[in-house]
């Protein structure tokens, strides 16, 4: 199945509320439309599950870089102090792993933090000097009190006129169509 | 909403006017006058920051009053009061985003910024006290030509870790969570080239339901690995302590006493600026009267376990039946540094207690007193646990008092200059509330009620 890209070549219609945003979505997935995609200036409960979008990679993407963090920073540890250049001091053991646990933790929510922040900006997209859409007649209002659904022009179900009556139907208050 | 009861937000009409209220003041900034002589007195901060740092390189530590047996001074006690304030931040951020607190979302941005800012002031000093301060990435475990690594046996190494992994953490945490701001302040933004750098800081965000999914993931990600992370970064703070061998550091309360403490000092702080701000720029339908009466509650709650901590500390002091660390409960309460002990009750015990009634919660200039009370408390208190450590510890012929030097007092007085400064820039050039978090909660609320 077509998958929604993000290349702006889509029918923009506002709404002036998230719950009439949210159920024009709902209505457009019951129709058939898969290439549907919202714009909303807070993040909108239920808006993505009405969508069928699910985001699994990042919390793994999360999970290996504490992984790679927490047990990387322990073998480095154990490396740097036991093998590499091992001091005796005080006759205590020289693979110390309580007092690496400290330093190792750190490593883990580090890279965690650094793997899942990469990872959201490169799936989203970001960062992009410019994109289609901030060309749309008053795609700036998305960011205070507008909410916005986009259908894809390459959705099957896609017809510039009866789309566009039923988005009018659903409540919509303005309407533009964007060429790529 | 979790809290009970009544809006939180009602007087916000709608998001439209929270938004503009908001983004209004860094892009037509309110009262320019007032902001200048504010600016050029903290400034004034800075420039004797630089130069106590300036004079610290030349001279070397020697000019602090540090000596033997009191090696630490204001270096070390100013470095954890600190790095404890920037904890509630994270905290007010993080935890209360994780148990669904909504009130929290119009507060969070300036606590981010305000630990943010802590942890850097926190970060230097360490460094600074290092001697040869030039050298501090010998810490850093790099292969080099002198075939040595650090030891990670020291609580120094594990303090690099973690205060470079707090700043670096709470600085991403602070930044994608301001990004959808960053895109509203492009969005409202007339002159061309201010919209260019806010449109580059906002990395171009769209604000699709698959970039919140995602964000939203990600940020909570970051939330909950931020929590324990505090409690990590403070816990080693106090082993610095406790792995000396020093009397007086070494009740096995001391990581939980010293987080609770620095999260204490750190809500006073919020409380501090929530207060100014909504005075000064007139917020508060944002941040509201129910706000200060939790923030109230949160400096209560946390001081009354912080003095857990000092009738547990001294109660393990006495119980140990050892001479040294006796003697050092006897200083505390009656030495050459019992004015500090006693300030700490006074301002951290003693005061809060009136936080108990609602009627003074809900005076904003009593709340700002005891805050303010709070916030000197918990330095006084670093500075005596740190002190009557080590004035008189094992061997009496070395026993010697700390007097902070010139030099230690205008260091310290630089930082909080340096601290205000960086705070006024972010007033000025940054969304100071969160706007879509706003909306959210108000939304919520609408929709619960």
């Amino acid at each position: 199945m077509a998958e929604w890209t993000d290349d702006g070549a889509c029918l923009l219609a506002h709404f002036d509320n998230a719950d009439d945003l949210l159920r024009a979505v709902t209505r457009l997935r019951e129709e058939g439309y898969r290439l549907l995609e919202g714009y909303t200036p807070f993040p909108v409960d239920g808006l993505a599950e009405a969508l069928h979008f699910e985001e699994r990679r990042l919390p793994r993407i999360a999970l290996m870089g504490a992984v790679f963090g927490g047990a990387g920073g322990m073998l480095m540890l154990w490396y740097l102090n036991a093998y590499d250049f091992p001091i005796n001091v005080g006759g205590r053991p020289l693979d110390a792993w309580a007092a690496f646990a400290l330093p190792a933790f750190e490593m883990l929510v580090l890279f965690a933090v650094l793997s899942v922040i990469g990872a959201m900006l490169w799936f989203n997209g970001l960062p992009r000097l410019h994109h289609p859409l901030f060309d749309a007649r008053g795609f700036e209002r998305v960011s205070s009190d507008r909410f916005l659904l986009a259908v894809g022009r390459a959705d099957p179900l896609f017809d510039a006129e009866r789309s566009g009556r039923l988005l009018e139907e659903l409540g919509a208050v303005d309407l533009e169509m964007l060429a790529p | 909403m979790a809290t009970t009861g009544d809006s939180i937000f009602a007087g916000v009409r709608s998001y439209a006017a929270a938004d503009r209220k908001i983004t209004r003041i860094p892009l037509h900034y309110p009262y320019p006058k007032r902001w200048w002589i504010a600016f050029a007195v903290t400034g004034f901060f800075v420039l004797v920051w630089l130069v106590s740092v300036v004079w610290l390189f030349w001279r070397g530590v020697g000019v602090w009053g540090i000596q033997m047996p009191v090696p630490w001074g204001f270096a070390i006690s100013n470095y954890v009061w600190w790095i404890g304030m920037g904890h509630a931040g994270t905290l007010i951020s993080a935890l209360f985003l994780l148990i669904n607190q909504g009130w929290r979302n119009s507060i969070n941005r300036f606590a981010e910024a305000m630990t943010v800012f802590a942890v850097l002031m926190a970060c230097m000093y360490p460094i600074l006290h290092l001697g040869r301060p030039w050298l501090f990435y010998w810490l850093i475990p790099y292969p080099n030509t002198m075939t040595v690594w650090p030891q990670f046996k020291s609580p120094l190494e594990w303090d690099l870790f973690a205060v470079s992994t707090y700043l670096i953490v709470s600085v991403l945490f602070f930044y994608i969570g301001l990004i959808p701001d960053l895109a509203s302040v492009r969005d409202r933004a007339r002159r061309r080239w201010v919209k260019m750098i806010y449109g580059v800081l906002a990395l171009g965000w769209r604000g699709s339901a698959r970039h919140w999914k995602r964000w939203q993931v990600a940020y909570w990600i970051c939330a909950g690995l931020a929590v324990p992370l505090v409690v990590s970064v403070h816990s080693g703070v106090s082993l610095l302590f406790a792995v000396g061998l020093e009397p007086g550091w070494h009740s096995t309360l001391f990581p939980a006493y010293f987080v609770l403490g620095a999260v204490f000092e750190g809500f006073a702080v919020v409380t501090l600026i929530a207060i100014s701000l909504r005075t000064i720029f007139g917020l508060e339908v944002m941040v509201t009267d129910r706000h200060l009466d939790i923030l109230g509650k949160l400096v209560l709650a946390t001081g009354l376990m912080t003095a857990y901590g000092y009738l547990f500390d001294s109660f393990h002091a006495w119980y140990s039946g050892d001479p040294y660390e006796r003697g050092t409960l006897m200083d505390r309460l009656f030495g050459g540094y019992a004015w500090s002990f006693w300030a700490t009750i006074l301002c951290n015990v003693v005061a809060i207690q009136l936080l108990w009634f609602e009627s003074m919660r809900r005076r904003t200039w009593l709340l700002f007193t005891i805050a303010a009370l709070v916030t000197f408390g918990m330095w006084a208190e670093r500075f005596m646990l740190l002190v009557t450590g080590l004035y008189r510890d094992f061997l009496t012929s070395s026993w010697q008092s700390y007097w902070p030097s010139f030099w230690d007092w205008s260091l310290f007085a630089g930082t909080i200059g340096l601290f205000l400064f960086l705070f006024l820039l972010f007033v000025r050039l940054v969304p100071m509330i969160s706007i879509f978090e706003v909306a959210e909660a108000m939304r919520e609320e609408r929709a619960d009620g």
